[in-house]
């Protein structure tokens, strides 16, 4: 029983982190955790942004000006 | 990524193969031959997907291993330049969902709609063939060469691989064809509200649910995505079952009842307004709302094709194959190819491409899934556009999307002149598909979203609800359009604005500064008013707007991708695989051959349906004789007709110069490359300093 069940409910797990990713993504929000592991492991010390500052920070940056912009289609 | 021979495979993927290939071939065979009233759409499905399998597993592994032979090991801009914020190395399904959001839009689901008029199989044909060959192969070698290049944009990389004035005249027609592409779809939103005081209000509507959505996630619950969509999407749902009330009140109604005069100075005003606003006011509430509503609504159509079964009513092939359509004039080719732009192939999808996408690749070999993969799940959405169009009665289509010039303005009057093109439709008919969907009239509702949502509303009412929710489901769908069309002219309107500065900047530098509200407002107003300007024409112009406006549309996106598989041709002989560079130039004449054609006939034809230059003789001989014509009521409009005739034949022949442009430079770097040994293409941005460039 247990070793049918719980890889399944792993695999769900993963799966439902996916799929509330790309909805995220869909909408030009990364992956926050990502980011937060990314500064540790490459750039410990440095000021790392609040979940709210990163949306904010992502939100502008999807609209705004430059290359990072999302353009969008027809 | 698998292995291009399928040797080592076990039979057992032979055979499955071998059996997609077999299916795909029998349900083609059947839509190709079948005589008779009608045809399951199942068929239309079953040998699109069978194709669209066939062509990703073997032609697209093809480019991957062939012609672009990506490598594995070779590390993209996610991992070099990894930021956790632009440059983040994602799981591909991750990124294959958010590049399918990015590519997927009111295109697709409009240009089916209207080929319809020639029947069912023309249109089906050019988008199986075209995603194959065209679209979904320029999409995947842009992405390939835009994450070879740190993820720089398409003007970026002709100015560095094709010189500097070829990159300056790309981006003076992309700039030409986002001002088109915004009229033409605000078009589409005018034309699906006007006189519609139900639909009216729950496009109004979306503006406070919106701005509840934004305040809330800005201050009440930040960065809570998912509860404000949730919560904006009961509101919507709210306001689609509320406008019935609205429009039947004797209050309300006509308070929510314009003209489509009216509605595009409304949208213009808007335009202006909600591009200067900030973005978590308005832009990105909105922006979740329809990118979600727009994937569900996918999806939901696809279940409900699925669950319904629905027949296609249309013909194979309609008479109107010789050019003579009520929707939109001219033949089969070359008009088809450029009516039907997205879903086969979209030059827009380029500029997506080279976009935020390549930054965000977690290895090279996975552009195969998210470019050529999205693209084919993006002409399967075209697929499903053209079966909604084609399940309501032929009739009903020609009745819904002909102009009031053609079939007049009575139910009676359409019915005769639809009678007399051989579809039957009687003013009953006509008048309870009007009851059904709670409107006042379904008559002349050009521009391709009400003829879609009266056959989303017929499928999804087969699903849930029943006839007695056909008019929720119909103004469901014209929501949906319109959410997605207002945030696209928005975010546009942004666009169109930078290119703008950038492109002013260079000659007035006090432009570039996007911190002046000078230099915002000005760019914005030039921005609106060059949209607006063509928008306005396509509403008061007699033929329905759609009609002249689409083609231009279609031109110029069409030859957007002709410039983008010239680029990616330039690339491919400049990396010294020219022996594979047929892989883009087929599909770049092609369109070159569509486009030009088409750009050609609406200067010259000599028909005033089609060619703009008749058409404005016509008028101006009228003027000179002091006679007025139908629809003109005097000769100040007639003179504005003539003027319109002459702007838009100029832009027509802008298009044509701007291709031919790009050719010419394209031809120039592809020699030099030849003459060199070896390769000369400027992988890796190494040219590139970290900062963002410009564009």
């Amino acid at each position: 029983m247990r070793c049918l069940c719980s890889p399944l409910l792993l695999k769900s797990k993963t799966a439902g982190r996916l799929v509330l990713q790309t909805a995220r993504l869909m909408v030009g929000v990364p992956d926050y955790d990502a980011y937060v592991e990314h500064l540790r492991r490459v750039h410990p010390g440095e000021p790392v942004m609040t979940q709210a500052e990163f949306f904010r920070e992502r939100q502008d940056r999807r609209y705004g000006v430059g290359p990072g912009s999302a353009m969008r289609c027809c | 990524m698998g292995s291009l021979s399928l040797s080592s495979r076990p039979a057992v993927a032979w055979l499955g193969w071998l059996f997609v290939a077999v299916l795909g071939s029998f349900a083609l065979a059947t839509i190709a031959l079948h005589r008779g009233e009608t045809i399951n759409a199942l068929w239309l499905v079953v040998a699109s997907v069978c194709v669209y399998l066939i062509a990703y597993r073997f032609y697209g592994l093809f480019i991957a291993e062939r012609v672009l032979a990506l490598d594995p090991l070779r590390r993209t801009p996610a991992q070099r330049r990894n930021d956790g914020l632009d440059y983040v190395p994602t799981n591909k399904y991750v990124l294959f969902g958010h590049h399918f959001a990015a590519i997927a839009g009111a295109g697709p689901l409009v240009g089916p709609v209207l080929a319809a008029q020639m029947g069912y199989l023309p249109g089906t044909l050019w988008l199986l063939a075209g995603v194959v060959f065209a679209g979904a192969v320029q999409d995947f070698i842009v992405l390939f060469i835009s994450t070879r290049r740190d993820g720089r944009s398409l003007g970026d990389m002709v100015k560095s691989e094709m010189g500097i004035i070829p990159g300056t005249i790309a981006m003076v027609g992309v700039l030409m064809i986002m001002v088109i592409l915004l009229a033409v779809l605000a078009l589409v939103v005018v034309k699906a509200l006007a006189h519609s005081p139900w639909g009216t209000f729950t496009v109004f509507a979306t503006l406070p649910i919106a701005v509840f959505m934004g305040v809330y996630g800005r201050y009440i619950r930040p960065h809570r995505i998912g509860e404000m969509s949730v919560i904006g999407f009961v509101l919507l749902m709210m306001a689609i079952v509320g406008g019935e009330s609205v429009a039947h009140s004797a209050t309300f109604g006509p308070m929510f009842t314009f003209t489509g005069e009216t509605l595009a100075l409304m949208l213009i005003g808007y335009g202006f307004v909600a591009s200067v606003l900030p973005v978590w006011l308005l832009l990105a509430p909105r922006d979740y709302l329809s990118t979600f509503l727009k994937i569900g609504t996918i999806a939901g159509l696809a279940l409900g094709i699925m669950i319904v079964m629905p027949e296609l009513k249309m013909p194979a092939v309609s008479r109107f194959v010789d050019g003579t359509g009520p929707v939109f004039a001219g033949a089969l080719f070359p008009f088809l190819f450029i009516t039907i732009a997205c879903g086969a192939v979209s030059g827009f999808h380029s500029l997506i491409c080279s976009g935020t996408t390549p930054k965000m690749l977690e290895n090279e070999t996975q552009a195969r899934l998210i470019g050529y993969g999205s693209m084919v799940v993006e002409s399967m959405v075209a697929i499903m556009a053209l079966i909604a169009a084609c399940v309501i009665e032929p009739g009903v289509y020609f009745a819904m999307n002909s102009s009031p010039a053609l079939i007049g303005t009575t139910a009676e009057r359409a019915s005769e002149v639809i009678g007399t093109w051989g579809f039957v439709v009687t003013p009953d008919m006509l008048k309870q598909i009007a009851t059904d969907v709670g409107e006042s009239t379904i008559l002349s509702r050009a521009g391709g979203a009400p003829t879609l949502a009266v056959g989303m509303a017929h499928i999804l009412s087969n699903v849930i609800g029943g006839a007695s929710m056909m008019a929720f489901w119909y103004h469901f769908a014209i929501l949906f359009e319109a959410l997605f069309i207002l945030t696209t002219v928005d975010a546009g309107t942004r666009v169109a604005r930078f290119m703008i500065q950038d492109l002013l900047g260079s000659y007035v530098p006090a432009m570039k500064n996007t911190e002046s509200w000078a230099a915002n407002l000005t760019a914005t107003g030039i921005a609106v008013t060059a949209w607006g300007y063509f928008l306005y024409q396509g509403v008061v112009d007699p033929l329905g707007g759609v009609n002249t406006l689409w083609p231009l549309f279609g031109i110029s996106n069409q030859m957007l991708a002709a410039i983008a598989l010239t680029l990616c041709t330039v690339v491919l002989f400049k990396m010294k695989r020219e022996r594979y560079a047929w892989v883009t130039i087929a599909p770049c004449v092609w369109l070159l051959v569509c486009t030009l054609t088409a750009g050609w006939q609406k200067l010259f034809h000599e028909n005033p349906a089609i060619g703009f230059l008749a058409h404005a003789k016509k008028f101006s001989t009228a003027v000179a004789n002091g006679e007025v014509l139908a629809p003109a009521k005097n000769i100040e409009q007639m003179q504005t007709i003539v003027f319109n005739d002459y702007v838009n034949s100029g832009v027509t022949l802008f298009f044509i110069v701007v291709v031919l442009a790009m050719v010419f430079y394209g031809v120039v770097a592809i020699r030099r490359a030849l003459a060199s040994f070896s390769s000369t293409a400027q992988e890796d941005g190494d040219a590139m300093p970290l900062q963002p460039a410009a564009s």
